[in-house]
Protein backbone atom coordinates (compact mmCIF):
# COMPACT_ATOMS: atom_id res chain seq x y z
CA UNK A 1 0.00 0.00 0.00
CA UNK A 2 2.89 2.31 1.36
CA UNK A 3 4.92 1.60 -1.88
CA UNK A 4 1.77 1.72 -4.41
CA UNK A 5 1.45 5.40 -3.00
CA UNK A 6 5.09 6.27 -2.95
CA UNK A 7 5.42 4.93 -6.50
CA UNK A 8 2.37 6.90 -7.76
CA UNK A 9 3.99 10.06 -5.90
CA UNK A 10 7.12 10.15 -7.74
CA UNK A 11 5.70 9.95 -10.95
CA UNK A 12 3.38 12.49 -10.10
CA UNK A 13 6.58 14.62 -8.98
CA UNK A 14 7.92 13.84 -12.63
CA UNK A 15 4.66 14.75 -14.34
CA UNK A 16 4.49 17.59 -13.18
CA UNK A 17 8.57 18.74 -12.87
CA UNK A 18 8.98 17.63 -16.81
CA UNK A 19 5.81 20.02 -17.02
CA UNK A 20 7.85 22.58 -15.05
CA UNK A 21 10.93 22.09 -17.36
CA UNK A 22 8.71 22.20 -20.37
CA UNK A 23 7.92 25.38 -19.48
CA UNK A 24 11.10 26.77 -18.51
CA UNK A 25 12.25 25.79 -22.25
CA UNK A 26 9.04 27.31 -23.64
CA UNK A 27 10.13 30.96 -21.88
CA UNK A 28 13.44 30.70 -22.70
CA UNK A 29 12.28 30.05 -26.44
CA UNK A 30 8.79 31.67 -27.17
CA UNK A 31 10.93 35.67 -26.68
CA UNK A 32 13.37 34.55 -29.45
CA UNK A 33 10.72 33.67 -31.65
CA UNK A 34 8.66 36.44 -30.59
CA UNK A 35 11.10 39.13 -30.76
CA UNK A 36 11.90 38.06 -34.59
CA UNK A 37 8.48 38.17 -35.66
CA UNK A 38 7.45 41.43 -34.11
CA UNK A 39 10.19 42.97 -36.05
CA UNK A 40 9.46 41.45 -39.40
CA UNK A 41 5.77 42.71 -38.79
CA UNK A 42 7.01 46.17 -37.81
CA UNK A 43 10.02 46.88 -39.63
CA UNK A 44 8.11 45.25 -42.77
CA UNK A 45 6.33 48.52 -44.05
CA UNK A 46 9.51 50.70 -43.74
CA UNK A 47 10.92 48.69 -46.31
CA UNK A 48 11.36 49.94 -49.52
CA UNK A 49 13.65 50.45 -52.83
CA UNK A 50 14.19 53.66 -51.82
CA UNK A 51 14.97 52.86 -48.00
CA UNK A 52 17.54 50.46 -49.52
CA UNK A 53 19.17 52.30 -51.64
CA UNK A 54 18.87 56.25 -50.52
CA UNK A 55 20.69 57.92 -48.26
CA UNK A 56 19.24 59.64 -44.77
CA UNK A 57 18.74 63.33 -45.03
CA UNK A 58 16.92 65.83 -43.01
CA UNK A 59 18.69 64.80 -39.99
CA UNK A 60 18.79 61.20 -40.61
CA UNK A 61 15.22 61.59 -40.19
CA UNK A 62 14.30 60.79 -43.33
CA UNK A 63 15.65 58.70 -46.34
CA UNK A 64 17.22 55.08 -46.76
CA UNK A 65 20.40 53.43 -44.94
CA UNK A 66 22.42 52.70 -47.85
CA UNK A 67 25.57 53.95 -46.40
CA UNK A 68 24.79 51.67 -43.12
CA UNK A 69 24.06 48.80 -45.09
CA UNK A 70 27.79 49.27 -47.08
CA UNK A 71 29.32 49.63 -43.89
CA UNK A 72 28.70 46.98 -42.62
CA UNK A 73 29.20 45.11 -45.56
CA UNK A 74 32.55 46.52 -45.73
CA UNK A 75 33.73 45.70 -41.87
CA UNK A 76 32.16 42.46 -41.93
CA UNK A 77 34.53 41.95 -45.26
CA UNK A 78 37.54 43.46 -43.52
CA UNK A 79 36.94 41.58 -40.44
CA UNK A 80 37.08 37.99 -42.64
CA UNK A 81 40.35 39.50 -44.16
CA UNK A 82 42.15 38.84 -41.50
CA UNK A 83 40.43 36.66 -38.68
CA UNK A 84 39.66 33.81 -41.66
CA UNK A 85 43.12 33.12 -42.66
CA UNK A 86 44.87 33.79 -39.15
CA UNK A 87 41.80 31.67 -37.63
CA UNK A 88 42.30 28.60 -39.41
CA UNK A 89 45.83 28.50 -39.63
CA UNK A 90 45.60 29.37 -35.53
CA UNK A 91 43.35 25.95 -35.46
CA UNK A 92 45.81 23.97 -37.78
CA UNK A 93 48.43 24.45 -35.70
CA UNK A 94 46.58 23.39 -32.41
CA UNK A 95 44.69 20.59 -34.50
CA UNK A 96 47.67 18.85 -35.82
CA UNK A 97 50.88 20.05 -34.75
CA UNK A 98 50.84 21.59 -31.31
CA UNK A 99 51.89 19.12 -28.70
CA UNK A 100 50.35 18.71 -25.40
CA UNK A 101 52.56 20.98 -23.34
CA UNK A 102 52.53 23.85 -21.43
CA UNK A 103 52.68 26.48 -24.11
CA UNK A 104 49.53 25.07 -26.08
CA UNK A 105 47.81 25.29 -22.59
CA UNK A 106 49.17 28.45 -22.64
CA UNK A 107 47.93 28.84 -26.38
CA UNK A 108 44.32 27.55 -25.26
CA UNK A 109 43.83 29.72 -22.17
CA UNK A 110 44.50 32.94 -24.20
CA UNK A 111 41.92 31.88 -26.62
CA UNK A 112 39.24 31.76 -23.71
CA UNK A 113 40.56 34.68 -21.92
CA UNK A 114 40.00 36.84 -26.04
CA UNK A 115 36.38 34.91 -25.99
CA UNK A 116 35.62 36.56 -22.20
CA UNK A 117 37.51 39.86 -22.62
CA UNK A 118 33.94 42.49 -22.75
CA UNK A 119 33.31 43.64 -26.27
CA UNK A 120 34.11 47.56 -25.33
CA UNK A 121 37.33 46.30 -23.86
CA UNK A 122 38.26 45.64 -27.32
CA UNK A 123 37.06 48.76 -28.41
CA UNK A 124 39.62 50.69 -25.83
CA UNK A 125 42.28 48.03 -26.96
CA UNK A 126 41.53 48.94 -30.81
CA UNK A 127 41.56 53.02 -30.30
CA UNK A 128 45.11 52.03 -28.39
CA UNK A 129 46.82 50.32 -30.45
CA UNK A 130 45.09 50.66 -34.20
CA UNK A 131 43.71 54.47 -34.27
CA UNK A 132 46.27 56.20 -32.18
CA UNK A 133 49.35 54.12 -31.74
CA UNK A 134 49.77 52.80 -35.35
CA UNK A 135 47.71 55.59 -36.30
CA UNK A 136 44.96 54.26 -38.91
CA UNK A 137 42.64 57.04 -37.44
CA UNK A 138 39.28 56.40 -37.24
CA UNK A 139 38.66 53.87 -39.91
CA UNK A 140 37.11 50.58 -41.68
CA UNK A 141 40.70 49.33 -41.32
CA UNK A 142 40.36 50.20 -37.38
CA UNK A 143 37.49 48.86 -36.73
CA UNK A 144 38.11 45.40 -39.03
CA UNK A 145 41.42 44.68 -37.23
CA UNK A 146 39.73 45.34 -33.67
CA UNK A 147 36.88 42.78 -34.70
CA UNK A 148 39.17 40.23 -36.35
CA UNK A 149 41.00 40.28 -32.99
CA UNK A 150 36.96 39.38 -31.33
CA UNK A 151 35.89 37.07 -33.51
CA UNK A 152 39.21 34.98 -33.84
CA UNK A 153 38.24 32.84 -30.57
CA UNK A 154 35.02 31.89 -32.04
CA UNK A 155 36.61 30.77 -35.65
CA UNK A 156 39.95 29.47 -33.78
CA UNK A 157 37.67 26.92 -31.58
CA UNK A 158 35.18 25.94 -34.30
CA UNK A 159 37.68 24.55 -36.78
CA UNK A 160 39.68 23.18 -34.13
CA UNK A 161 36.93 20.82 -33.86
CA UNK A 162 36.10 20.62 -37.68
CA UNK A 163 39.93 19.47 -37.87
CA UNK A 164 40.27 17.14 -35.04
CA UNK A 165 36.78 15.57 -36.33
CA UNK A 166 38.60 14.23 -39.45
CA UNK A 167 39.26 10.51 -38.81
CA UNK A 168 42.90 10.08 -38.20
CA UNK A 169 43.52 7.25 -40.44
CA UNK A 170 42.96 9.94 -43.64
CA UNK A 171 46.55 11.65 -42.04
CA UNK A 172 48.13 8.01 -41.76
CA UNK A 173 47.21 7.08 -45.42
CA UNK A 174 48.27 10.14 -47.34
CA UNK A 175 51.44 9.87 -45.46
CA UNK A 176 52.07 6.47 -45.83
CA UNK A 177 51.76 7.48 -49.58
CA UNK A 178 54.39 10.07 -49.38
CA UNK A 179 52.66 13.46 -48.87
CA UNK A 180 54.20 15.93 -46.44
CA UNK A 181 52.51 16.79 -43.54
CA UNK A 182 51.16 19.80 -45.54
CA UNK A 183 50.48 18.44 -48.43
CA UNK A 184 48.16 16.06 -46.09
CA UNK A 185 46.50 18.88 -44.20
CA UNK A 186 45.93 20.93 -47.57
CA UNK A 187 44.71 18.57 -49.57
CA UNK A 188 42.80 16.20 -47.43
CA UNK A 189 42.02 17.08 -44.14
CA UNK A 190 41.02 20.47 -44.83
CA UNK A 191 38.86 19.77 -47.96
CA UNK A 192 37.29 17.21 -45.14
CA UNK A 193 36.58 19.85 -42.29
CA UNK A 194 35.57 22.56 -44.87
CA UNK A 195 31.93 22.63 -43.78
CA UNK A 196 32.72 22.71 -40.26
CA UNK A 197 35.16 25.47 -40.43
CA UNK A 198 32.41 27.57 -42.68
CA UNK A 199 30.03 27.11 -40.37
CA UNK A 200 32.57 28.45 -37.41
CA UNK A 201 33.79 31.49 -39.65
CA UNK A 202 29.82 32.88 -40.75
CA UNK A 203 29.36 32.53 -37.14
CA UNK A 204 32.14 34.56 -36.10
CA UNK A 205 31.37 37.09 -38.66
CA UNK A 206 27.29 37.01 -37.79
CA UNK A 207 28.66 38.31 -34.29
CA UNK A 208 31.25 40.96 -35.91
CA UNK A 209 28.50 42.30 -37.98
CA UNK A 210 26.20 42.81 -35.46
CA UNK A 211 28.21 44.18 -32.59
CA UNK A 212 28.88 47.97 -32.23
CA UNK A 213 30.96 48.53 -28.83
CA UNK A 214 34.18 47.71 -30.64
CA UNK A 215 33.46 50.05 -33.47
CA UNK A 216 32.29 52.53 -31.55
CA UNK A 217 35.64 54.48 -30.99
CA UNK A 218 37.72 52.51 -34.08
CA UNK A 219 35.49 53.23 -36.62
CA UNK A 220 31.82 54.41 -36.55
CA UNK A 221 30.63 57.20 -37.94
CA UNK A 222 27.55 59.11 -36.61
CA UNK A 223 26.85 60.10 -40.10
CA UNK A 224 28.04 60.58 -43.61
CA UNK A 225 27.09 61.99 -46.48
CA UNK A 226 28.66 59.95 -48.61
CA UNK A 227 29.86 56.02 -49.24
CA UNK A 228 33.26 55.38 -47.84
CA UNK A 229 36.16 55.73 -50.27
CA UNK A 230 38.99 53.59 -48.95
CA UNK A 231 40.04 51.67 -45.92
CA UNK A 232 41.30 54.88 -43.91
CA UNK A 233 37.43 55.98 -43.81
CA UNK A 234 35.06 56.08 -40.86
CA UNK A 235 31.88 54.72 -42.09
CA UNK A 236 28.07 54.42 -40.77
CA UNK A 237 27.07 50.61 -39.91
CA UNK A 238 23.73 49.53 -39.22
CA UNK A 239 24.27 48.29 -35.47
CA UNK A 240 26.04 51.61 -34.49
CA UNK A 241 22.95 53.37 -37.06
CA UNK A 242 19.99 51.81 -35.13
CA UNK A 243 22.25 52.97 -31.56
CA UNK A 244 21.65 56.58 -32.85
CA UNK A 245 18.47 56.72 -34.13
CA UNK A 246 17.16 55.06 -31.08
CA UNK A 247 18.61 56.78 -28.44
CA UNK A 248 20.39 60.04 -29.75
CA UNK A 249 18.39 61.52 -32.65
CA UNK A 250 15.35 63.12 -31.19
CA UNK A 251 12.18 63.10 -32.74
CA UNK A 252 13.03 59.72 -35.04
CA UNK A 253 10.19 58.67 -36.78
CA UNK A 254 9.36 54.77 -35.58
CA UNK A 255 9.26 53.70 -38.70
CA UNK A 256 12.60 54.02 -40.00
CA UNK A 257 14.17 52.65 -36.52
CA UNK A 258 12.46 49.62 -37.01
CA UNK A 259 13.20 49.29 -40.73
CA UNK A 260 16.76 49.60 -39.78
CA UNK A 261 16.10 47.39 -36.86
CA UNK A 262 14.63 44.62 -39.66
CA UNK A 263 17.83 45.06 -42.15
CA UNK A 264 19.90 44.62 -39.38
CA UNK A 265 18.22 41.65 -38.59
CA UNK A 266 18.28 39.83 -41.61
CA UNK A 267 21.54 40.50 -42.48
CA UNK A 268 22.43 38.37 -39.00
CA UNK A 269 19.63 35.80 -39.59
CA UNK A 270 20.90 35.21 -43.28
CA UNK A 271 24.59 34.66 -42.02
CA UNK A 272 23.01 32.49 -38.98
CA UNK A 273 20.84 30.35 -41.56
CA UNK A 274 23.44 29.71 -44.07
CA UNK A 275 25.49 28.26 -41.27
CA UNK A 276 23.15 26.41 -40.02
CA UNK A 277 22.65 24.54 -43.37
CA UNK A 278 25.99 24.09 -44.03
CA UNK A 279 26.60 22.38 -40.57
CA UNK A 280 23.18 19.98 -41.26
CA UNK A 281 23.79 19.35 -44.63
CA UNK A 282 27.48 18.23 -43.99
CA UNK A 283 26.42 16.01 -41.31
CA UNK A 284 24.01 14.07 -43.47
CA UNK A 285 26.66 13.89 -46.07
CA UNK A 286 29.54 12.42 -43.91
CA UNK A 287 30.56 9.19 -44.93
CA UNK A 288 33.13 8.59 -41.90
CA UNK B 1 62.31 20.24 -56.77
CA UNK B 2 62.46 18.18 -53.83
CA UNK B 3 64.69 21.42 -52.10
CA UNK B 4 61.70 24.07 -53.12
CA UNK B 5 59.20 21.61 -51.88
CA UNK B 6 60.91 21.16 -47.91
CA UNK B 7 61.46 25.24 -47.76
CA UNK B 8 58.17 25.48 -48.80
CA UNK B 9 56.83 23.50 -46.03
CA UNK B 10 59.66 24.65 -43.53
CA UNK B 11 58.36 28.46 -43.92
CA UNK B 12 54.13 27.46 -43.85
CA UNK B 13 54.79 25.26 -40.49
CA UNK B 14 56.39 28.43 -39.54
CA UNK B 15 53.58 30.61 -40.48
CA UNK B 16 51.19 28.32 -39.07
CA UNK B 17 53.12 28.10 -35.66
CA UNK B 18 53.08 31.92 -35.32
CA UNK B 19 49.73 32.15 -35.78
CA UNK B 20 48.96 29.59 -33.50
CA UNK B 21 50.91 31.36 -30.46
CA UNK B 22 49.66 35.07 -32.02
CA UNK B 23 46.41 34.47 -29.39
CA UNK B 24 48.99 34.97 -26.48
CA UNK B 25 50.20 37.95 -28.32
CA UNK B 26 46.97 39.39 -28.93
CA UNK B 27 46.09 38.81 -24.93
CA UNK B 28 49.28 40.10 -23.88
CA UNK B 29 48.83 43.29 -26.45
CA UNK B 30 45.50 44.26 -25.13
CA UNK B 31 46.45 44.28 -21.19
CA UNK B 32 49.34 46.12 -22.55
CA UNK B 33 47.95 48.78 -23.82
CA UNK B 34 45.07 48.79 -20.83
CA UNK B 35 47.73 49.34 -18.86
CA UNK B 36 49.76 52.22 -20.96
CA UNK B 37 46.46 54.06 -21.16
CA UNK B 38 44.68 53.17 -18.05
CA UNK B 39 47.59 52.47 -15.30
CA UNK B 40 48.62 57.61 -15.37
CA UNK B 41 45.25 57.46 -13.71
CA UNK B 42 47.06 56.03 -10.33
CA UNK B 43 49.09 58.89 -10.48
CA UNK B 44 46.47 61.48 -11.49
CA UNK B 45 43.33 60.65 -9.49
CA UNK B 46 44.46 59.94 -5.88
CA UNK B 47 42.97 56.12 -4.59
CA UNK B 48 41.04 58.07 -1.95
CA UNK B 49 39.06 59.57 -4.80
CA UNK B 50 38.80 56.46 -6.96
CA UNK B 51 37.21 55.04 -4.62
CA UNK B 52 34.62 57.92 -3.95
CA UNK B 53 30.91 57.13 -4.42
CA UNK B 54 30.37 60.26 -6.61
CA UNK B 55 31.41 60.03 -10.48
CA UNK B 56 30.79 63.15 -12.23
CA UNK B 57 33.67 63.60 -14.47
CA UNK B 58 33.15 67.12 -15.38
CA UNK B 59 34.06 68.30 -12.20
CA UNK B 60 36.90 65.71 -11.40
CA UNK B 61 34.76 63.04 -9.74
CA UNK B 62 36.47 59.99 -11.10
CA UNK B 63 34.28 57.87 -7.91
CA UNK B 64 34.22 54.14 -9.67
CA UNK B 65 32.36 52.07 -6.88
CA UNK B 66 28.82 53.89 -7.87
CA UNK B 67 30.06 51.84 -11.92
CA UNK B 68 31.51 48.76 -9.90
CA UNK B 69 28.05 48.14 -7.67
CA UNK B 70 25.84 49.56 -11.06
CA UNK B 71 27.83 46.90 -13.14
CA UNK B 72 27.10 43.59 -10.02
CA UNK B 73 23.49 44.43 -9.82
CA UNK B 74 22.44 43.66 -12.73
CA UNK B 75 25.19 41.14 -13.54
CA UNK B 76 23.42 39.29 -10.65
CA UNK B 77 20.04 39.98 -11.63
CA UNK B 78 20.68 38.39 -15.15
CA UNK B 79 22.22 35.42 -13.56
CA UNK B 80 19.11 34.73 -11.34
CA UNK B 81 17.55 34.68 -14.67
CA UNK B 82 19.74 33.18 -16.99
CA UNK B 83 21.08 30.23 -15.02
CA UNK B 84 17.48 28.28 -13.71
CA UNK B 85 16.03 28.88 -17.41
CA UNK B 86 19.59 28.21 -19.20
CA UNK B 87 19.86 24.99 -17.19
CA UNK B 88 16.22 23.95 -17.36
CA UNK B 89 16.25 24.51 -21.14
CA UNK B 90 19.59 22.06 -21.47
CA UNK B 91 17.97 19.77 -19.18
CA UNK B 92 14.66 19.79 -21.65
CA UNK B 93 16.87 19.77 -24.49
CA UNK B 94 19.35 16.67 -23.65
CA UNK B 95 16.96 14.98 -21.14
CA UNK B 96 13.36 14.83 -22.04
CA UNK B 97 12.94 16.67 -25.75
CA UNK B 98 11.79 14.27 -28.89
CA UNK B 99 14.40 14.57 -31.27
CA UNK B 100 12.56 16.66 -33.52
CA UNK B 101 11.89 19.47 -31.05
CA UNK B 102 15.59 19.01 -30.04
CA UNK B 103 16.54 19.70 -33.92
CA UNK B 104 14.08 22.84 -33.83
CA UNK B 105 15.28 24.16 -29.79
CA UNK B 106 19.03 24.14 -30.75
CA UNK B 107 19.56 26.13 -33.56
CA UNK B 108 16.48 29.00 -31.87
CA UNK B 109 18.69 29.26 -28.72
CA UNK B 110 21.76 29.18 -31.35
CA UNK B 111 19.77 32.34 -32.84
CA UNK B 112 19.13 34.50 -29.68
CA UNK B 113 23.58 33.80 -29.43
CA UNK B 114 23.65 35.98 -32.48
CA UNK B 115 20.73 38.45 -31.95
CA UNK B 116 23.21 42.01 -31.86
CA UNK B 117 22.85 43.27 -28.78
CA UNK B 118 21.62 46.79 -30.08
CA UNK B 119 18.04 44.90 -31.48
CA UNK B 120 17.43 43.60 -27.99
CA UNK B 121 18.52 47.06 -26.12
CA UNK B 122 16.16 48.97 -29.37
CA UNK B 123 12.93 46.63 -28.20
CA UNK B 124 13.99 47.24 -24.55
CA UNK B 125 13.78 50.99 -24.67
CA UNK B 126 10.27 50.60 -26.71
CA UNK B 127 8.88 47.50 -25.76
CA UNK B 128 10.60 45.92 -22.24
CA UNK B 129 10.52 49.22 -20.21
CA UNK B 130 7.56 51.02 -21.16
CA UNK B 131 5.53 47.49 -20.18
CA UNK B 132 7.68 47.17 -17.01
CA UNK B 133 6.75 50.94 -16.20
CA UNK B 134 2.95 50.28 -15.86
CA UNK B 135 3.52 46.96 -14.71
CA UNK B 136 5.49 47.34 -11.80
CA UNK B 137 4.19 51.24 -11.29
CA UNK B 138 7.64 52.87 -11.44
CA UNK B 139 8.58 56.44 -12.49
CA UNK B 140 10.86 54.81 -14.86
CA UNK B 141 11.10 51.98 -16.83
CA UNK B 142 15.08 52.26 -17.57
CA UNK B 143 16.29 50.58 -14.60
CA UNK B 144 18.80 47.53 -13.53
CA UNK B 145 15.77 45.66 -13.33
CA UNK B 146 15.45 46.16 -17.00
CA UNK B 147 19.08 45.52 -18.32
CA UNK B 148 18.69 42.15 -16.08
CA UNK B 149 16.15 40.84 -18.03
CA UNK B 150 18.23 41.08 -21.19
CA UNK B 151 21.02 40.40 -20.20
CA UNK B 152 19.80 37.24 -18.75
CA UNK B 153 17.93 36.32 -22.38
CA UNK B 154 21.79 37.48 -23.72
CA UNK B 155 23.35 34.88 -21.34
CA UNK B 156 21.03 32.45 -21.93
CA UNK B 157 22.35 30.39 -25.08
CA UNK B 158 26.31 30.89 -23.56
CA UNK B 159 24.70 28.95 -20.52
CA UNK B 160 22.15 26.10 -22.37
CA UNK B 161 25.26 25.34 -25.06
CA UNK B 162 27.53 24.95 -22.32
CA UNK B 163 25.18 23.35 -19.62
CA UNK B 164 23.49 21.26 -22.54
CA UNK B 165 27.18 19.26 -24.03
CA UNK B 166 28.05 18.92 -20.44
CA UNK B 167 24.62 16.89 -20.17
CA UNK B 168 25.51 15.20 -23.39
CA UNK B 169 28.68 14.10 -22.63
CA UNK B 170 27.57 12.02 -18.96
CA UNK B 171 27.71 8.41 -20.58
CA UNK B 172 24.06 6.43 -21.09
CA UNK B 173 25.08 3.86 -18.75
CA UNK B 174 24.94 6.29 -16.08
CA UNK B 175 21.41 7.21 -16.26
CA UNK B 176 20.71 3.46 -17.34
CA UNK B 177 22.22 2.02 -14.07
CA UNK B 178 19.75 4.46 -12.56
CA UNK B 179 16.35 3.18 -14.23
CA UNK B 180 17.29 -0.16 -13.92
CA UNK B 181 17.66 0.79 -10.56
CA UNK B 182 13.74 1.66 -10.64
CA UNK B 183 14.61 5.38 -10.46
CA UNK B 184 12.24 7.85 -12.49
CA UNK B 185 13.63 9.78 -15.44
CA UNK B 186 12.72 13.01 -12.88
CA UNK B 187 14.51 11.25 -10.16
CA UNK B 188 18.00 9.89 -12.53
CA UNK B 189 18.08 13.54 -13.92
CA UNK B 190 18.49 14.99 -10.32
CA UNK B 191 20.59 12.63 -8.55
CA UNK B 192 22.67 11.38 -11.10
CA UNK B 193 22.79 13.29 -14.68
CA UNK B 194 23.05 16.79 -13.20
CA UNK B 195 25.37 15.92 -10.40
CA UNK B 196 27.84 14.54 -13.19
CA UNK B 197 27.95 17.02 -14.66
CA UNK B 198 28.37 19.09 -11.99
CA UNK B 199 31.82 20.99 -13.21
CA UNK B 200 30.30 21.58 -16.80
CA UNK B 201 26.94 22.95 -15.40
CA UNK B 202 29.47 25.17 -13.46
CA UNK B 203 31.58 26.37 -16.20
CA UNK B 204 28.15 27.12 -17.78
CA UNK B 205 27.39 29.31 -15.10
CA UNK B 206 30.62 31.14 -15.28
CA UNK B 207 30.70 31.85 -18.41
CA UNK B 208 27.18 33.01 -18.56
CA UNK B 209 28.18 35.70 -15.73
CA UNK B 210 31.19 36.37 -18.17
CA UNK B 211 28.89 37.21 -20.30
CA UNK B 212 26.49 39.57 -18.66
CA UNK B 213 29.12 41.65 -17.03
CA UNK B 214 30.92 42.92 -20.24
CA UNK B 215 27.76 43.56 -22.55
CA UNK B 216 27.82 46.77 -23.01
CA UNK B 217 25.02 48.01 -25.72
CA UNK B 218 21.70 46.84 -24.29
CA UNK B 219 22.92 48.17 -20.49
CA UNK B 220 23.64 51.33 -21.98
CA UNK B 221 20.25 51.65 -23.80
CA UNK B 222 18.19 50.58 -20.81
CA UNK B 223 19.30 51.22 -17.47
CA UNK B 224 18.86 54.75 -17.27
CA UNK B 225 22.75 55.50 -16.73
CA UNK B 226 22.36 56.94 -13.21
CA UNK B 227 25.72 56.56 -11.57
CA UNK B 228 24.40 56.29 -7.97
CA UNK B 229 25.82 53.50 -5.83
CA UNK B 230 23.47 50.27 -5.83
CA UNK B 231 23.97 48.27 -2.77
CA UNK B 232 20.36 48.04 -1.84
CA UNK B 233 17.63 45.64 -3.29
CA UNK B 234 15.94 48.62 -4.45
CA UNK B 235 18.47 49.82 -6.66
CA UNK B 236 17.52 46.81 -8.79
CA UNK B 237 14.22 48.89 -9.61
CA UNK B 238 16.09 52.67 -10.35
CA UNK B 239 18.64 53.53 -13.11
CA UNK B 240 22.08 52.51 -12.39
CA UNK B 241 24.73 53.20 -14.66
CA UNK B 242 27.30 50.12 -15.37
CA UNK B 243 31.17 50.32 -16.19
CA UNK B 244 30.87 49.33 -19.59
CA UNK B 245 27.91 51.58 -20.58
CA UNK B 246 30.70 54.33 -18.92
CA UNK B 247 33.20 53.43 -20.69
CA UNK B 248 30.85 53.13 -23.99
CA UNK B 249 29.07 56.44 -23.56
CA UNK B 250 32.27 58.89 -22.69
CA UNK B 251 34.65 57.94 -24.17
CA UNK B 252 33.68 59.44 -27.79
CA UNK B 253 33.45 62.86 -25.71
CA UNK B 254 36.97 62.82 -24.05
CA UNK B 255 40.37 64.24 -25.06
CA UNK B 256 43.07 61.84 -25.45
CA UNK B 257 45.60 61.66 -23.06
CA UNK B 258 43.30 63.51 -20.49
CA UNK B 259 42.44 62.53 -16.65
CA UNK B 260 39.10 61.40 -17.86
CA UNK B 261 40.10 59.13 -20.53
CA UNK B 262 42.65 57.64 -18.53
CA UNK B 263 40.14 56.49 -15.59
CA UNK B 264 37.86 55.11 -18.23
CA UNK B 265 41.26 52.98 -19.71
CA UNK B 266 41.45 51.99 -15.72
CA UNK B 267 37.98 51.03 -16.23
CA UNK B 268 38.26 48.31 -18.83
CA UNK B 269 41.61 47.31 -16.97
CA UNK B 270 39.22 46.70 -13.86
CA UNK B 271 36.90 44.58 -16.71
CA UNK B 272 39.75 42.81 -18.12
CA UNK B 273 40.69 41.75 -15.00
CA UNK B 274 37.36 40.70 -13.95
CA UNK B 275 36.79 38.69 -17.33
CA UNK B 276 40.53 37.03 -16.92
CA UNK B 277 39.60 35.85 -13.13
CA UNK B 278 35.94 34.34 -14.44
CA UNK B 279 37.52 32.55 -17.64
CA UNK B 280 40.24 31.06 -15.10
CA UNK B 281 38.10 29.91 -12.79
CA UNK B 282 35.49 28.57 -15.51
CA UNK B 283 38.29 26.85 -17.42
CA UNK B 284 40.03 25.19 -13.80
CA UNK B 285 36.82 23.77 -12.98
CA UNK B 286 36.88 21.74 -16.98
CA UNK B 287 40.24 20.90 -15.87
CA UNK B 288 39.62 19.37 -12.71
CA UNK B 289 37.22 17.70 -14.00
CA UNK B 290 39.08 15.94 -16.45
CA UNK B 291 42.12 15.20 -14.22
CA UNK B 292 39.43 13.72 -11.92
CA UNK B 293 38.36 11.25 -15.23
CA UNK B 294 41.70 10.49 -15.70
CA UNK B 295 42.24 9.30 -12.06
CA UNK B 296 38.96 7.46 -12.32
CA UNK B 297 39.96 5.33 -15.32
CA UNK B 298 43.34 4.36 -14.78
Amino acid sequence: MMTKFLSRNRHTVQRIGFIGITMMAVVTVLPIVGTIIFILLKGGSAISWEFLSGFPHDGMRAGGILPAIIGTLYLTIGTAFFSVPLGIAAAIYLAEYAKDNQLTRLIRLAIINLAGIPSVVYGLFGLGLFVLFLQFGTSILAASLTLSIMTLPVIISTSEEALRAVPQAFRTVSISLGATRWQTISRIILKEALPGILTGVILGLERAAGETAPILFTGAAFFLPRLPHSPFDATMALPYHLFVISTQVPEMPIQIQYGTALVLLVFVLTMNVIATVIRSRARARRQW
Amino acid sequence: MEKSLSWREFIITRLIQSSGYSAILFVALIFFFLLREGLPTLSEVDASSLLNIRWYPIEDYFGILPLITGSLIVTLGATLIAVPFGIGTAVYISEIAPRWVREILKPLVELLGGLPSVVLGFLGILVLSPFLRVFLDLPTGLTAFTGSILLGGIAVPTVVSVAEDALDSVPRAYREGAWALGATRWQTIWRVTLPAAKSGVLTAVMLGVGRAIGETMTVMMVTGNAPVLAVKLGNLFSPVRTMTATIAAEMGEVANGSTHYHVLFFIGMVLFIISFIVNIIASSVVFRAKKRAERILS
